[in-house]
């Protein structure tokens, strides 16, 4: 290969998308969205408290079980329902995190989302935690790949320039 | 500055990152290969994220100026 096409081949980024708390959330999307901006070939697989922030938010209770729907009761899914780690105080947290970034103009989790998904990045569920959660594809966010399992993560993350797990 | 034909005007100002980056992004994306967009931001991390873009998208940096506080990119579409 000569030096010409190897600069042109793009860069590939892996993030797995492990945590659904806001800050580790917030993260991902900002270097989701960026990383898709730079041309970069990025995936995101999305598992565990991750696959949380990629359920519609307009869904309360999700789940068949009961264990599954106190789950998502306890702790409300979407995107724009997410808990910070430290200093949650009833969503007082939060909700300062967003005054705070409006008047900065920093754009929030679900918008960078979008703006991800607008320039390519690949968002694919896990489907265990899938099954898990009783998550169907239907309770998930339009656009997303199809559900995969830990050898594809794997697969994809051997051939990434750069992987991260948050 | 007069003789540069710029096809698109992204005014990214008073917006923190990455959205100058993505605002860049969704305006070059609107013109054709080869033309020019300007992009004005005021976030100082700009400077630095902007001449990253530009090496890694290959969307070329044309010019690029500072005053008061305020940031300007001329760019090529690759």
């Amino acid at each position: 290969m000569t030096a010409a096409a190897a600069a042109d081949k793009p860069k590939k980024l892996v993030i797995i998308c492990y945590s659904g708390e806001l800050e580790k959330t917030w993260a991902t999307m900002i270097l989701a969205s960026t990383a898709g901006a730079m041309d970069m070939e990025t995936t995101v697989f999305v598992t565990f408290w991750g696959l949380q922030t990629f359920v519609k938010d307009k869904k309360r209770i999700t789940g068949e079980n009961w264990m599954q729907k106190m789950m998502s009761f306890m702790q409300r899914p979407g995107a724009s329902h997410r808990k910070l780690s430290k200093m949650n105080f009833m969503g007082m947290g939060p909700w300062m995190m967003f005054q705070l970034a409006k008047k900065y103009n920093v754009a929030k989790p679900k918008d960078l989302l979008e703006m991800a998904q607008a320039v390519g990045v690949t968002f694919l569920p896990c489907q265990m935690t899938m099954d898990m959660f009783g998550l169907k594809r239907e309770d998930l966010i339009d656009g997303m790949g199809e559900p995969v399992g830990a050898a594809t993560a794997l697969q994809l993350m051997t051939e990434a320039d750069s992987t991260l797990f948050i | 500055m007069a003789n540069l034909d710029i096809k698109l005007k992204v005014d990214a100002s008073g917006l923190s990152c990455p959205l100058p980056i993505l605002k860049a992004t969704q305006g070059i994306k609107t013109v054709e290969s080869g033309q020019l967009i300007e992009v004005l931001a005021t976030d100082p991390g700009s400077v630095k994220d902007f001449d990253a873009w530009s090496k890694a998208t290959g969307n070329a940096m044309v010019e690029q100026d500072a005053a008061d506080g305020k940031f300007r990119f001329v760019l090529r579409r690759k």
